[in-house]
């Protein structure tokens, strides 16, 4: 008797394992899977919009049928590189920022757009078409971008002193610099200081760079990734290299004894997020379709205001509102007119590394952690 | 001496509590920021009820935590009575060996070799998408289950076994035997079992993490994606309310458990007092 009993509810958990299983593939119902940066869309929160129920209004109206948007996060690119190379999860829209679309389409991960149904895509900026991860305007709608400069305390930084990649080098300021506790940044600020190609394969250029940040490790307070923020707003540090979208939130929570002001070196990192199809998709229209709606007027101010990066869309850097709501000031930081981006894009961005280039970097990481 | 034991004790206390008064203190905070108190406010936990994918993720995690710590409570009980009552010894020790393995094993490894399956199987069955709530409520199963197991067993072993056989003998069939006297008398174990199992679901990251798919989000996911840009205050006043429901439970829990220690005791006494009176 409890033998039967119990090879029946074995049998039940079996089969309805099994249905979980099987059901999704075949599902007809309009679903929109959007894979995308925690934190990088308008939530609603603090009477913002809130992009996806709006998206999911909006759709309603236009097409009179229902839509489940399910929509998730992930940490960095990479745990959303190995999420969809597993094969085990199938998305329609991904965010993914320039290296790792340059990754992704090489392996054959993305599929191209049909234009055709993002008409919003002539907003924009020129200067963002043709950039080095996607040089024929094939796979991508740039989201984002933002360019890498220098936070700094006026109440301890003299303003002499201000100026280039020399201020994290400075001796007066031992013991107040902050450094990216992530190699690939540090490195870079190493070799925009000297001048090098922050994509070289040469291993004398990485040394070279290394033999820089030695010389800064004994002024460094310490190796940072996101300790940043609590560490500039409080004063605890005074000097830190970081995106200008963050350094207004650093600034809208600093303690009243500290006067944080940012300014970009001459040569620096640019990276942009681009909306991208995987290869996994189930409805490239709707994708598409979703795509096209972000880039219009209402959702990509909202995103905009919200991530605090600056947006590529000219509907958004054109809109009186935007500039009204960041203010002069953030709009000359956010914005910096730069005229040949595209041409200091391909120059100074990140690009995907081979291996042993990684490995190499990795090595010499080490040693000057360790030492 | 006993000043040395009274420091230390404050001292483990602190740094036991300190974290936690922290997060409380600044979850009131007027601003973003974790080194400056602007002022006191209610503001973040206005936001968090406004922030529908944090809903969303308390959600998922609590209809996770609550399916999965159920089932394999009773999946556990039955395996419990199971085990107990296999008459070789070597197939006893070999059950207890199994049952071990999943709690010994490293997480990172069960997460990644249950993802392996689950995408296979997915494969197998032509699947697009092999991951979702099912896989992960099967993960979350998987590992609770030895835990539930373990709590239950050691109540049987200590249950008197003529109990059940009292009952039988006095007309109870074996599953309405097992059903008014043994489960009765495990229950504290299948409670604790329930319990640990509802708690190790609630906060697993690393399973989760790998067995998580389509716009399924559980809670600690979406916290460590949010650390790109920063975590916001919304979580602090999250993990605030979460702390105080799971005292105010811990307090219920145990007036509930002093409650009813108190009657038995009474009810003890009172059938004592009435042996006296009658055998006088």
């Amino acid at each position: 008797m409890k033998k039967t009993i119990c090879v029946l509810l074995s049998l039940v958990l079996m089969l309805s394992a099994l249905l979980t299983l099987s059901s999704c593939g075949k599902s007809k119902s309009l679903v929109l899977n959007v894979y995308n940066w925690g934190e990088y869309i308008s939530d609603g929160s603090e009477g913002t919009l809130d992009t996806i129920a709006a998206f999911k209004e909006w759709y309603q109206q236009t097409y009179g049928a229902k839509i489940t948007v399910r929509y998730t996060t992930y940490q960095s690119n990479e745990d959303m590189y190995a999420k969809l190379s597993s094969g085990a999860v199938s998305y329609d829209v991904i965010i993914p920022s320039d290296y790792m679309i340059a990754r992704m389409k090489d392996e054959g991960m993305l599929l191209p757009l049909n234009y055709d149904n993002i008409p919003n895509y002539q907003y924009i900026d020129e200067s963002f078409r043709g950039l080095y991860y996607d040089p024929d305007n094939q796979y991508t709608v740039p989201y984002t971008y933002g360019v890498v400069g220098i936070i700094y305390d006026a109440n301890v930084v003299d303003e002499a002193d201000v100026g280039d990649w020399d201020l994290m080098w400075n001796e007066k300021y031992a013991g107040n610099i902050l450094q990216f506790n992530n190699s690939r940044d540090a490195f870079a600020t190493a070799q925009y200081k000297l001048g090098l190609d922050v994509n070289s394969t040469d291993h004398a250029n990485w040394d070279a760079a290394l033999q820089e940040l030695k010389t800064q490790s004994p002024m460094i307070k310490s190796y940072v990734m996101d300790e940043v923020y609590n560490m500039m707003e409080s004063g605890e540090a005074a000097i830190a290299a970081y995106y200008a979208g963050d350094y207004f939130t650093m600034l809208d929570n600093q303690s009243d004894s500290v006067d944080l002001q940012f300014y970009y070196p001459e040569r620096t990192n640019y990276f942009v997020d681009a909306m991208c199809i995987p290869s996994c998709c189930q409805n490239k229209e709707l994708a598409e379709i979703f795509i096209n709606y972000m880039l219009s007027e209402e959702p990509a101010i909202a995103n905009a205001e919200y991530i605090y990066y600056a947006s590529p869309n000219s509907l958004v850097y054109d809109s009186e509102d935007y500039q009204e709501e960041l203010g002069e000031d953030a709009i000359a930081i956010l914005y910096p007119g730069i005229e040949n981006f595209s041409e200091l894009y391909n120059e100074y961005a990140y690009r995907n590394l081979d291996p042993d280039t990684l490995s190499y970097i990795t090595t010499l990481w080490e040693t000057l952690k360790i030492s | 001496m006993k000043h040395v034991s009274r420091i230390y004790t404050a001292l483990i206390l602190l740094f036991l509590f300190a974290p936690i008064a922290i997060l409380l203190v600044f979850s009131f905070n007027s601003s973003k920021s974790l080194s400056v108190f602007s002022s006191f406010s209610m503001h973040w936990y206005r936001e968090l009820f406004r922030d529908s994918e944090t809903l969303s993720s308390v959600k998922n995690t609590l209809i996770l935590a609550v399916s999965a710590s159920i089932i394999s409570t009773v999946m556990g009980t039955a395996a419990a009575v199971g085990m107990h009552r296999l008459k070789k010894r070597y197939l006893r020790v070999a059950m207890d060996a199994v049952t071990n393995i999943p709690m010994i094993n490293p997480d990172i490894i069960t997460g990644i070799s249950l993802m392996l399956m689950f995408v296979f199987v997915g494969r197998f069955f032509g699947a697009a998408t092999s991951l979702n709530f099912g896989t992960m409520l099967i993960a979350h199963i998987t590992f609770c289950l030895p835990y539930v197991i373990l709590q239950v067993l050691p109540k049987i072993q200590q249950m008197d076994a003529s109990l059940p056989e009292a009952a039988m003998d006095l007309g109870c069939t074996p599953i309405k035997a097992f059903l008014k006297v043994e489960v009765p008398e495990i229950m504290p174990g299948i409670i604790t079992g329930l319990i640990m199992a509802f708690t190790l679901s609630l906060d697993d990251f690393v399973i989760s993490y790998f067995t998580t798919g389509n716009g399924f989000q559980t809670l600690p996911i979406r916290i460590y994606n949010m650390t790109k840009k920063t975590v916001t205050p919304k979580m602090y006043a999250l993990a605030t309310i979460i702390f105080f429901v799971i005292l105010a439970l811990l307090l219920l829990s145990n007036v509930f458990d002093a409650n009813t220690a108190q009657t038995i005791r009474e009810a003890r006494s009172r059938k004592k007092a009435n042996h006296a009176k009658k055998e006088l």
